[in-house]
């Protein structure tokens, strides 16, 4: 599994270490843990609906925020839950870009082993950073 | 070796103990500190903050604008920026805004309600009424209330919160007297929330959340009353008497709201406003800023919002007690005792040496606790002081107290619940939900919930001893216990 729950995040919250060999494959596995957070089997989602994500930010670490926060958007506001299939991350020059594709379906308590109510990404010690051999590693605490 | 390179546990050795329940970091402790770092706390309730709360505090003191001291409650625990249990007061002409200082579930707070009944007459009921509640007060991730609201009408719920709901017949008129504001505070501004705040919160008042939210049936055994006097003020005066508190806030849209500005906030602080402080959860702007303000305005639509929430939720109670027992909330006295916020930031006059003073108070995870004649108590309560509802566990029970004149030490704020000490994670590894489910169960608690992870996650072992929190907001001066709680049946989000 591309991501594991942090041992020390603070005790009200949620913490994950998610991690892909190219920044989009980073993003799009911290996305799964979010989902995670959510969601006790996030196996049993169905892609019934798809959306296009589309976020900026002045830095890498803002634009994982951002991104993240499309995922809790759309729990709260569309009733959705999803998941990322395409991540693409690029650096314009002057900013960071996400363009993404996430398929998912409505919330249903029948099927559904719903977890904990994501909050909020927050900037608490929020890294993405290029780790050993060249891959990608991101830290998040999500606030619950 | 510079402050940032200090473990975080070395400011726990900094802190000097001054009385009972009372410890102070000095300023001279880290570099950038104002003013002292006080900590309410017994020695054991010391030792079981987390490292986090001692950094975070300090961390406080160094806010530009800040007057007396950074405070933390017995219930402290690590959040972001400030520790929950956070207290900091502001000059506002100097002094800044954090939404770190708030939280992000703005407004997050309690409810009290007090009912006729006792516990023999609604023993057998119990099941029944939190079956009807839960499906009444929907809880859990995305959940959606059942009130449908427009963009027009929820725009109407941000500025005028629970007279909102009186209005449109969701409770009644002295409900409004028992909640802090009344209900609405003023100075609210929609057109300062972004679009992306009202779809997240439009479709969710009347919702419970999840985490450490909860709504519980709870009675009031006759060895668990310390101030009788005070119980009968606040309705409290049969024995085993029925009451109900739920623990709620302004779920996605006070999120949204809080989100927003941290990330408005951030790259002006330094920029902008020359503000340079050692972690960027505390992203302030100053309070008389544009930006500043117009946080404020959207804070407190979230403001208003939560306590719309609340007041749909009591209504959902009033209307689940009148289908199941079949008399209506009249006759069973189904009456809010109060209602306190927990995450706010509010103008407020207080006394800072001998002169009154306004001052921004920042309360996070802290419950304001107004003493005997201040004006802002309702006239009910005026002789006792404010009602002050703290939440523990859904095992352990849960307090009323009410605010004492010795609290001026701290403007007026006591702890608001047990304070967690065990992370989500750990506790789910520990207890198992349906087991917790089973064991509560044989306790006479009876539980249901949403999630069987989050109930794990809730088990009352993950937190402080409630008995512990409130006997040192008492030993401090800060709130007198009136109550102790038992629960008898809980909806869990």
């Amino acid at each position: 599994m591309p991501y594991r729950f942090l041992e020390d995040a603070p005790v009200a919250d949620v913490g994950f270490v998610a991690s892909g060999d190219t920044l989009a494959a980073c993003f799009q596995a911290a996305a799964d843990a979010t989902l995670a957070v959510m969601l006790g089997n996030p196996e049993q989602l169905e892609a019934r609906q798809e959306v296009q994500l589309h976020v900026e930010a002045d830095t890498r670490e803002l634009a994982l925020l951002r991104f993240l926060e499309e995922f809790i958007y759309y729990k709260d506001a569309h009733g959705l839950l999803l998941r990322a299939t395409a991540v693409r991350v690029t650096d314009g020059g002057d900013g960071w870009q996400v363009d993404a594709t996430a398929a998912g379906e409505p919330i249903d308590p029948s099927r559904h082993l719903l977890a904990a109510d994501a909050k909020a990404v927050t900037l608490h010690r929020l890294q993405v950073a290029r780790i050993d051999g060249g891959a990608w590693e991101a830290t998040v605490v999500l606030d619950i | 070796m510079g402050d940032a390179d200090k473990p975080r546990g070395a400011w726990r050795q900094q802190a000097v103990r001054l009385g009972d329940a009372l410890w102070e970091i000095p300023p001279t402790a880290k570099a950038g500190m104002r003013v002292s770092a006080r900590i309410y706390a017994t020695p054991q309730l010391l030792a079981e903050m987390d490292d986090g709360v001692f950094e975070q505090v300090t961390n406080v003191a160094m806010l530009p604008g800040i007057v007396g001291h950074a405070f933390c409650m017995p219930d402290g625990h690590w959040g972001y920026g400030f520790p929950i249990g956070g207290l900091a007061a502001m000059d506002p002409e100097r002094g800044v805004i954090s939404p770190g200082g708030i939280g992000f579930d703005i407004n997050c707070g309690m409810r009290l309600v007090r009912t006729n009944l006792t516990y023999d007459e609604i023993r057998d009921r119990v099941p029944a009424l939190i079956d009807a509640l839960y499906q009444r007060v929907p809880a859990g991730v995305g959940a959606r209330g059942l009130l449908r609201l427009t963009d027009a009408e929820f725009r109407a719920v941000a500025l005028r919160g629970a007279r909102w709901c009186v209005e449109q017949g969701y409770g009644w008129p002295e409900d409004l007297e028992r909640i802090e504001e009344r209900g609405a505070i003023a100075g609210a501004d929609p057109a300062c929330v972004s679009q992306r705040a009202l779809e997240r919160g439009r479709q969710q008042v009347g919702t419970l959340g999840s985490g450490n939210h909860y709504l519980e049936i709870q009675v009031v055994r006759p060895e668990n009353v310390f101030d009788a006097r005070a119980a009968a003020a606040m309705g409290i005066d049969l024995p085993y008497q029925v009451c109900i508190m739920f623990h709620c806030g302004s779920r996605g849209f006070g999120h949204q709201i809080a989100s927003d500005y941290v990330q408005r906030f951030l790259p002006l602080m330094e920029r902008k406003f020359g503000i340079q402080l050692p972690d960027r959860d505390l992203a302030c702007a100053p309070f008389s800023s544009a930006e500043g303000q117009a946080y404020f305005a959207a804070m407190k639509c979230a403001m208003n919002m939560s306590f719309a929430n609340r007041q749909v939720i009591l209504h959902r109670i009033r209307e689940v007690f009148l289908d199941v027992l079949g008399r209506d909330a009249r006759s069973l006295g189904l009456e809010t005792v109060y209602d306190v916020c927990h995450n706010t930031a509010k103008l407020e006059e207080h006394e800072v040496n001998g002169r009154r003073r306004r001052l921004l108070v920042h309360r996070k995870g802290a419950t304001r606790a107004f003493a005997p004649g201040m004006p802002d108590v309702p006239a009910a309560y005026r002789a006792i002081g404010q009602p002050v509802i703290i939440g523990g566990s859904m095992e352990t029970g849960s307090y009323l107290l009410h605010g004492v004149a010795t609290g001026a030490q701290a403007f007026f704020t006591t702890a608001h619940g047990s304070g967690r000490t065990m992370s989500r994670h750990a506790a789910k590894r520990q207890f198992h939900g349906k087991q917790l489910e089973r064991d509560l169960a044989q306790r006479g608690i009876y539980v249901r919930t949403v999630s069987y992870a989050g109930l794990a996650e809730e088990a009352g072992a993950a937190y402080k001893d409630i008995d512990a929190v409130v006997a040192a907001t008492a030993a401090a001066g800060l709130s007198a216990p009136v109550v102790r709680f038992t629960p008898i049946g809980n909806v869990k989000g």
